[in-house]
């Protein structure tokens, strides 16, 4: 890969000055924001290089698992899961007294499940739906774990456990053995989603046509519910149990937005993970004790919204703007359709078109036509005489034009010869057709009309030749068809 | 383990809070009571119309709402407060429709990604400009009914409870006044809106106070175990019948038992009462699934026993 200069220039500069700083590391008093992002990315604090290991692999075991998780519609499983260990977490710790990471992932994994079990329990032999049965899980796990705390820091050993930092989520808290467990839960959830890659497809798109094949969907679904709390519980040390959800939301939701096909959907949403933890990791940083968890949540966030807005194909924005475009497109073509009618009339003399006949057969006002006129001389598809009285056809205007009469004739003959509607139905299911028609299909109809010369009211279709001649000699002769 | 517990003294657990404590612990019985009878009545509506969920959304987005409503007014006064709340609560219903009908994110990513990035924008205010107020995040977390001890007092009572008290009875009114639009509109919204009943008024109607009694209740139980408070007692309810008005008493029935069994279990536990009344609802939910669990086994039986005999 190759790094432009504007960014390789300013990351050895930050290396070469890494030994002046190395000194001030030590001490934690009160810097200035600038040389706490230069200690960040010179990543000379080997507690910070921990931390940071730690987001990258949250940030890629989350958003793998996420994506699964939001495609298959269940975002809020994460949501529940995340409240609901945190009992299991208090059990965790109460194993031994101190913060085993061990102890707490299997104390929560089991709460977790159990939790799991419970909202299948509920939905199943009561009248409550699944929604409410998340909910009611969620909180009344989330508070016994609430009991459960309060009870451990009344401990001795609890008062400077730092299991409070489960709450909001600490990067800096974590340590040598968390981050083995993250690596190792990473590494399980990578072999998971490679080697179970075509089972997990169809499980997450069409259950019951994979227990057809015969393939194992009731074993991928749990191992990746357990995966799924592994990666919660493995991330809730740096996100938070309120926030560790959205690591698995909004980083797949986010990668669903710019792709379409689901392995591009877990690559990117692995890689938008990463980056959105590594950020969040670097803000907290900045601010030097602030929370880990909701900055990430708010890189996310961020990187959301703007995908959400701009991205190429389905962003907000660009989808109005391309409406926008579409509908002056279509208004600029019916413009070039009503002058085209207006020069057939007329047995397309070598005169053009005034204003006042456009506005007539449009029955706009001569005011809009004026606009409209405007535009298409921007457009470089017609001229306007000197006095402004008058518009001419560009040979580009004249082959739009003709193409659009061409698509909404064919249409019609289409429709009355072979789909067999009554004449005086084609109209306005072609006024709408000829704008989209291309031109594979425009040469498909032609040949299954057998290259006609005249739709079913009896007006010359404009044929290959009239659009292409007319380049070189516009706004001449009556159209010859085919 | 026995440090876990406090020591057991049968005095202290159930006789003191109705005797010589009574000043403290009445009140924050009462409070939880009030509390978990607002959230109840309003939570039945949201159970039935599925939209567990999105109470979930707005009790986290409240958050910011607050800390925005700090920020700009300068202090954390009672209309500030509301209006935060208030405009939190509509624009997260307005950004998860937003979501999922502009793009083909679907509602439950949309619900999902709400709330969570208001919530870590609330606590991202809270911590960088207004950490100097009592709103910290161990009390958005927990919530703690003690700090009723400190509040002050008008009208004879603490304030906060005044102000949940005066939203509970607004709740009940305003179920009272519109049960049938209510009514209508939960259960088939098609016809609601054929007969003139404007179920997306209703919606929003319903939003609006789902917001503020989460924010009066706010600080008492926090933002998580609010979501407790609106489903537990509804989902109680629903178990035991299928009438509506037998659910709403039904459910401050609830409030009212998980309020008293909460204050004596935290004694016992030593743990912050609000979680111990969820924990009390809880046992409750788990009681009235073995009775509707028992029911069901029995009618079983009965039909069995009919097609034996016929």
């Amino acid at each position: 890969m190759r790094f432009p200069k504007t960014v390789v220039l300013p990351v050895i500069w930050l290396l070469l000055t890494n030994a002046a700083h190395a000194a001030r590391i030590g001490d934690l008093t009160e810097t200035s924001i600038t040389e706490q992002a230069l200690r960040f990315f010179t990543f000379s604090d080997p507690s910070l290089r921990l931390a940071l290991l730690g987001c990258i692999l949250l940030g890629l075991n989350c958003g793998l698992l996420g994506g699964f998780v939001v495609v298959r519609r269940m975002s809020l499983v994460g949501d529940t899961l995340s409240h609901a260990v945190l009992p299991g977490v208090a059990l965790g710790f109460l194993w031994n007294h101190t913060k085993d990471p061990l102890a707490i992932l299997i104390g929560a994994t089991l709460v977790g499940c159990l939790s799991m079990l419970t909202v299948s329990a509920i939905t199943r032999t009561t009248r409550l739906k699944e929604d409410a049965a998340m909910g009611l899980v969620l909180s009344s796990f989330y508070a016994i774990g609430i009991c459960l705390i309060g009870m451990i820091q009344r401990l001795p050993s609890g008062n400077k456990s730092g299991i409070d930092k489960f709450l909001f989520g600490q990067a800096a808290a974590m340590n040598g053995h968390d981050i083995t467990l993250m690596a190792v839960t990473s590494g399980l959830t990578l072999l998971f989603v490679t080697f179970g890659y075509r089972g997990l497809l169809t499980l997450s798109f069409h259950r019951a046509f994979g227990e057809s094949l015969g393939l194992p969907m009731g074993f991928l679904h749990h191992a990746m519910m357990l995966l799924i709390s592994f990666a919660v519980v493995t991330a809730m040390q740096a996100v938070g149990v309120v926030l560790v959800s959205a690591m698995l939301i909004i980083p797949p939701a986010t990668a669903c937005l710019l792709t379409d096909r689901l392995h591009r959907v877990l690559i990117l949403s692995a890689i938008i993970g990463i980056a959105t933890a590594v950020f969040g990791a670097f803000f907290s940083f900045l601010g030097s004790n602030l929370p880990t968890g909701p900055f990430m949540v708010l890189a996310g966030s961020l990187v959301f919204t703007m995908t959400f807005l701009f991205s190429p194909k389905q962003g907000w924005l660009t989808r109005l703007w391309r409406q926008q475009t579409q509908k002056c497109r279509i208004e600029r073509e019916n413009t070039l359709k009503a002058m085209y009618h207006l020069a057939e009339r007329y047995g397309f003399r070598e005169e053009g078109i005034t204003l006042l006949e456009l506005a007539n057969t449009r029955r706009e006002p001569l005011e809009q036509i004026r606009q409209r006129s405007d535009d298409l001389i921007r457009q470089k598809l017609a001229t306007l005489t000197e006095d402004g009285s008058m518009l001419h056809f560009t040979p580009e205007g004249w082959r739009k034009a003709s193409a659009i009469v061409r698509n909404h004739r064919l249409w019609e003959l289409y429709l009355t010869n072979i789909m067999q509607y009554g004449a005086d139905h084609v109209h306005d299911d072609a006024e709408k057709i000829e704008h989209v028609l291309g031109e594979d299909t425009v040469r498909q109809l032609e040949r299954r009309l057998d290259f006609p010369q005249t739709d079913p009211h009896g007006k010359a279709i404009p044929g290959a030749r009239d659009i292409h001649a007319a380049i070189a000699k516009p706004n001449l002769g009556k159209p010859t068809g085919y | 383990m026995p440090d876990l517990l406090p020591p057991f003294d049968a005095h202290r657990v159930f006789v003191a809070p109705w005797t010589t404590d009574l000043p403290t612990y009445g009140w924050m019985t009462l409070m939880a009571f009030l509390v978990t009878t607002a959230c109840g009545l309003v939570g039945n509506y949201l159970i039935l119309r599925r939209m567990a969920l999105v109470g979930d959304a707005i009790s986290h987005s409240v958050l910011p709402g607050l800390a925005v409503a700090f920020l700009i007014s300068g202090k954390l006064t009672l209309p500030a407060m509301l209006a935060g709340a208030l405009g939190a609560g509509l624009i997260t219903t307005f950004l998860i429709e937003f979501l999922h009908t502009r793009s083909r994110i679907k509602a439950d990513a949309a619900i999902g990604i709400t709330f969570c990035s208001l919530f870590a924008l609330g606590v991202v205010l809270i911590n960088v400009f207004a950490s100097k107020v009592h709103l910290d995040a161990e009390c958005v977390l927990y919530g703690e009914l003690s700090h009723l001890a400190l509040a002050e007092h008008s009208l004879g009572m603490p304030v906060p409870v005044l102000v949940m008290g005066g939203v509970a009875l607004i709740v009940v009114v305003l179920i009272v006044l519109f049960y049938k639009e209510l009514l209508i509109t939960s259960f088939d919204a098609l016809l609601a809106g054929s007969q003139g009943f404007a179920p997306g008024k209703m919606h929003l109607a319903l939003m609006a106070s789902l917001s503020i009694v989460i924010v009066a209740a706010f600080e008492s139980v926090g933002a998580i175990l609010v979501i407790a408070m609106l489903i537990l007692p509804g989902a109680t309810a629903q178990l035991l019948s299928t009438r509506l008005p037998i659910c709403l008493v039904l459910s401050v029935l609830h409030a009212a038992v998980s309020a008293i069994g909460g204050l004596h279990l935290s004694l016992i536990l030593g743990c912050s009462m609000a979680a111990a009344v969820v924990v009390a609802g809880t046992l409750l939910f788990g009681v009235a699934w073995a009775i509707s669990w028992m029911r069901q086994r029995a009618r079983t039986i009965v039909s069995d026993i009919h097609a034996v005999v016929s």
